[in-house]
């Protein structure tokens, strides 16, 4: 199995290792630099779960391997709130319209709303779904999960899907 | 904050307070098993039947076992033999149980069934070598088609004799024959639903780390029920129940799949004694939509006999499910359970019902949110068939027949005793909230201009928190420590039900603390006292009594530390913002760290007779044998009746829950379901095809609902309370039972200009484009 060297700066700290070729970047994540909140819910690219930043754009790490993150920034979940501790916005929202209950789904719909609100800060009703359907959760319905985009964007919530 | 609450007030139940849980979730800080990393850590993977049903001839590992970082490759004949005993503690050592052999032991029964487990330095080894096993299989035919397991040649179980797991039955349909034969109206169809399941996007999790010079185990377990873990491990490695400690700190989702251990989890604790590091076994999502069980397969002949003004005079199911290979646990008590309630919140004199449950070699069936939602589903579409057929309006025809209030209690024609429910009151409510005559105005002026709304509605009545057996006590213990901080124990675990939240909520208030004040720990069996764990919506009402119980240990204490210190009778001293003062003159008072500090550390300060410390434990035992539920779902949907797609417009959902600890919690508990519901009859489908082959194996073909699918849900709330604690109910499961015949009614209704009835799911593009066109041509 071939071996080679990558050095990724996650959450703005460098991370060097020699990893096989097949490593995907969510176990390079999870494993070799030990951050358990990108989480994996299929591993086939659908629910996005082990969705992160690379470069600021979101990115489902099963479906990278660590190799072609070389000389990339990456931002995972925990990388989102301060380093006291303190909530991001969408990450208060979440908490604020319980937009989560087992929080397994959690940091994919975090990191992708993230990234959806810098590109889009004033979104309508039926850009926010389209932009979360690449999200599964099967805890809340994504009730509390729209009511929370909606809250960061203050935006009134559509009452229909198209 | 500074106002004293009074006795007995409820300053944190009823309000929308923050979960505690979501600190560290929203900050990836959870901890669920795969982020468990142990030294020494070795993976696990499953070799899996490619086949339905197959004599294994051998099994050759040597290419596997060569393979550097591979540590093991067990067979049935290395694991099965160490089994002790395999039950679960529901359903008792003497229960008619399934076979459950581990790994799969001369036959394979259906596609995934486990033949062998790999054992590796990492998942991705363990993975390479899976593919090294080669397995010599001999196909034999398969019964892949419950509905006619029955009659089958080939049994799926040579040594139970039949496909036929178990029956069981009410009245017998003789006894209603002439009520039927004189009825003014009879009604039946034969109704059918499609398998789905509760997908948890975290899927099943264990890590078992083996201490060979203690003997100990400690497992972490994605799991519903922890202490459930401990018994079975316990019992099927022959070991003492307080050498095996299970911790669940977070479970990504459960919803019925996860309350019990199957085999795949019994391999991996037989085989952890076997290597020599802690061995972890992560399911992937092929394994779990081919391995982790199905749910739903089913359907029933249902009849219902009306007298001219539609008031219903007796009903009849015959239920039929299908229950796999390997159902966990066993099936036929809850299939009763379809029968029991088929009548539902309605007036019903006369009831009977049979039910049979069949082995198939497709999967086991495992539990999932209302496991006996079958008997709404059919009750309720056939009453909307019903409504057509009589020309009656379907919500007349249900306000003629629901139970009103003022008849209450009743015990149903098949002996269920209902109270504290309010079917009328949620169903009137609901159509409130809708503005029934306006929709109808609004579909009959859309159909004029070529468009097909619809409006369905379901009204059910369910038992939560079960009062009996295993599932009938919940135990606490709080200690207010020594700093006056509080922390409470309870058998609980994060699984998404918010527990940890109703926990902190329920003990601030039941010793006038600040919620800031309360902590709580859970999912670990080495310091809660067993607790059935989330089942049977059993959480709410089950923790408020252990709470209730253990709190008033600890108020007395406190309230007669209290009195001696501040000259005062016990009876006068009142709790609140952590603080016990003087009724009527709170400025006389001590905080709960003082009093802490006096209780630990001054004993001989203490009145006499009462201990030191601030700590106490005491188990509830159910004041009921079942808190009942109710609920009405109301929805909304046009019908493209080209492309045979369904938008839903309105969900609405009235439910009477009782007094709502945390309305967030209930609203999400609600609306997880219904979408759950929603998914079960629109989109999802673990489908095989005729020779036994899933074909559903990824979320490219097992389709769920995504935010671009959800209406927004609607909620209204009727408050009766229970007889139990704090007159709390279950609401964890209702969303999953009302929602799919809701949605089922206004799809139908929709389509009834071309004269379809719909009695089977799923009701996809393809599903609804047929049923236009087989009655248009």
């Amino acid at each position: 199995m071939g071996e080679t060297t990558v050095n990724v700066t996650v959450n703005g700290r460098s991370c060097e290792a020699v990893v096989e070729a097949r490593l995907t970047l969510a176990d390079f994540l999870r494993e070799t630099c030990h951050l358990t909140g990108t989480h994996l819910g299929c591993e086939h690219g659908v629910c996005g779960a082990c969705t992160v930043l690379v470069d600021g754009a979101a990115v489902r790490s099963c479906l990278m391997f660590a190799v072609q993150a070389g000389g990339t920034e990456v931002t995972t979940i925990e990388g989102i709130a301060a380093p006291d501790g303190e909530l991001s916005t969408v990450q208060a929202a979440f908490r604020d319209c319980h937009g989560l209950q087992c929080g397994y789904c959690t940091p994919g719909f975090i990191v992708s709303v993230t990234a959806f609100l810098e590109d889009n800060p004033s979104p309508t009703d039926q850009e926010i779904r389209e932009a979360l359907s690449g999200n599964l959760c099967r805890c809340t319905g994504y009730q509390g999960i729209l009511n929370a985009v909606h809250q960061v964007t203050g935006a009134a919530r559509g009452e229909e899907p198209a | 904050m500074t106002v004293p609450t009074a006795e007995g007030s409820t300053r944190y139940a009823g309000a929308r307070i923050n979960r505690v849980e979501d600190a560290r979730l929203l900050s990836g800080r959870g901890t669920f098993v795969d982020d468990v990393s142990l030294p020494g850590m070795l993976h696990a993977c499953f070799v899996r039947s490619p086949l339905p049903r197959a004599t294994i001839r051998s099994i050759d590992t040597k290419a596997a076992l060569a393979m550097p970082g591979v540590h093991a490759v067990f067979t049935a004949a290395d694991l099965n033999p160490d089994v002790n005993e395999q039950w679960h503690t529901s359903v008792g050592p003497e229960g008619p149980e399934t076979p459950r052999p581990p790994l799969a032991e001369g036959e394979v029964r259906f596609v995934g069934d486990a033949v062998a487990l790999v054992v590796a330095e990492s998942r991705y080894l363990a993975e390479d070598a899976v593919d090294l096993v080669e397995v010599d299989y001999d196909p034999l035919p398969a019964v892949v088609d419950y509905t006619t397991a029955e009659q089958a040649a080939t049994l799926v179980h040579e040594s139970h004799g039949s496909n036929l797991i178990g029956q069981m039955s009410g009245l017998p349909a003789s006894a209603l024959q002439e009520v039927f034969d004189s009825a003014a109206h009879v009604v039946g169809e034969t109704i059918y639903q499609q398998a789905y399941v509760p997908v948890p996007m975290e899927g099943r999790a264990l890590a078992v780390d083996y201490s060979a010079p203690t003997g100990e185990l400690t497992i972490y377990s994605a799991t519903q029920a922890p202490h459930e873990v401990r018994l079975f491990c316990s019992r099927l490695l022959g070991v003492p129940e307080q050498k095996v400690r299970v911790i669940a700190r977070d479970t990504g989702g459960g919803f019925g799949q996860k309350i019990m251990v199957q085999r795949d989890e019994m391999c991996i604790m037989l085989a952890a004694r076997k290597v020599p590091g802690p061995l972890k076994w992560i399911e992937d999502r092929r394994e779990n939509l081919i391995a982790a069980g199905q749910s739903r397969h089913e359907h029933a002949a249902v009849k219902m006999a009306f007298d001219a003004e539609g008031t219903i005079q007796a009903a009849q199911i015959d239920f039929v499910s299908d229950c796999g290979a390997y159902p966990t646990p066993w099936p036929v008590s809850t299939s009763s359970v379809v029968g029991a309630l088929f009548p539902g919140p309605y007036r019903v004199p006369r009831a009977s019902f049979t039910t049979k449950t069949m082995y198939t070699n497709t999967v086991g069936r495992t539990a999932y949110r209302g496991p006996w939602q079958f008997e709404t589903l059919a009750r309720e579409m056939l009453l909307d068939i019903a409504a057509r057929q009589m020309g009656i309006d379907p919500m007349e025809l249900r306000r003629r027949n629901l139970l009103r209030r003022d008849e209450l209690p009743y015990t149903n024609a098949n002996g269920m005793p209902f109270d504290h429910i309010s079917p009328m009151e949620t169903f009137e409510q609901a159509l409130d909230m809708l503005d029934y005559p306006a929709f109808r105005k609004e579909q009959a002026e859309a159909r004029a201009a070529g468009r097909y709304l619809g409006v369905g509605i379901s009204n059910y009545v369910e038992p939560s928190s079960p009062g009996f057996g295993y599932y009938a006590t919940e135990a606490a213990t709080i200690r207010v420590e020594p700093s006056g901080k509080v922390n409470v124990y309870i058998a609980g675990g994060s699984t998404g039900n918010s527990i940890e939240t109703t926990v902190v909520q329920l003990a601030a208030d039941a010793l006038g603390v600040d919620i800031e004040d309360v902590a709580t720990i859970q999912g670990d069996t080495a310091v809660t006292g067993f607790g059935a764990g989330a089942a049977g919506s059993r959480s709410a009402s089950m923790t408020a009594g252990a709470i209730r119980e253990t709190a008033a240990i600890l108020r007395e204490r406190i309230k007669a530390i209290a009195a001696h210190k501040l000259e005062a009778a016990p009876e006068d001293i009142e709790l609140g913002n952590s603080r016990a003062s003087v009724r009527g003159t709170p400025t006389i008072g001590m905080s709960l760290g003082e009093l802490a500090r006096a209780a630990y550390f001054d004993p001989y300060s203490l009145p006499p007779g009462v201990p030191a410390g601030l700590e106490a434990s005491a188990r509830y035992t159910a004041d009921t044998r079942f808190v009942w539920v109710n609920a009405t779902h109301l929805c909304t949907c046009e019908v493209d009746v080209a492309t045979g797609a369904v938008k839903l417009l309105r969900f609405i959902v009235s439910e009477d829950c009782g007094p709502m600890i945390n309305p967030n919690v209930v609203e999400g508990q609600i609306a997880g379901g219904v979408v759950q519901g929603i998914g079960g009859v629109l989109y999802e489908h673990l489908a095989y095809d005729e020779d036994g082959n899933p074909i559903t194996t990824t979320f490219m073909d097992y389709l769920l609902p995504t935010a671009t699918e959800v209406p927004v849900i609607e909620y209204g709330h009727i408050e009766t309370p229970s007889p139990g604690p704090g007159g709390y109910k279950g609401v964890g499961e209702g969303g999953a039972i009302g929602a799919p015949p809701a949605v089922v009614n206004a799809v139908a209704d929709a389509l009834a200009p071309f004269g379809v009835t719909v009695t089977r799911l799923p009701l996809g593009p393809t599903q609804i484009h047929a049923l236009i066109a087989g009655n248009r041509g």
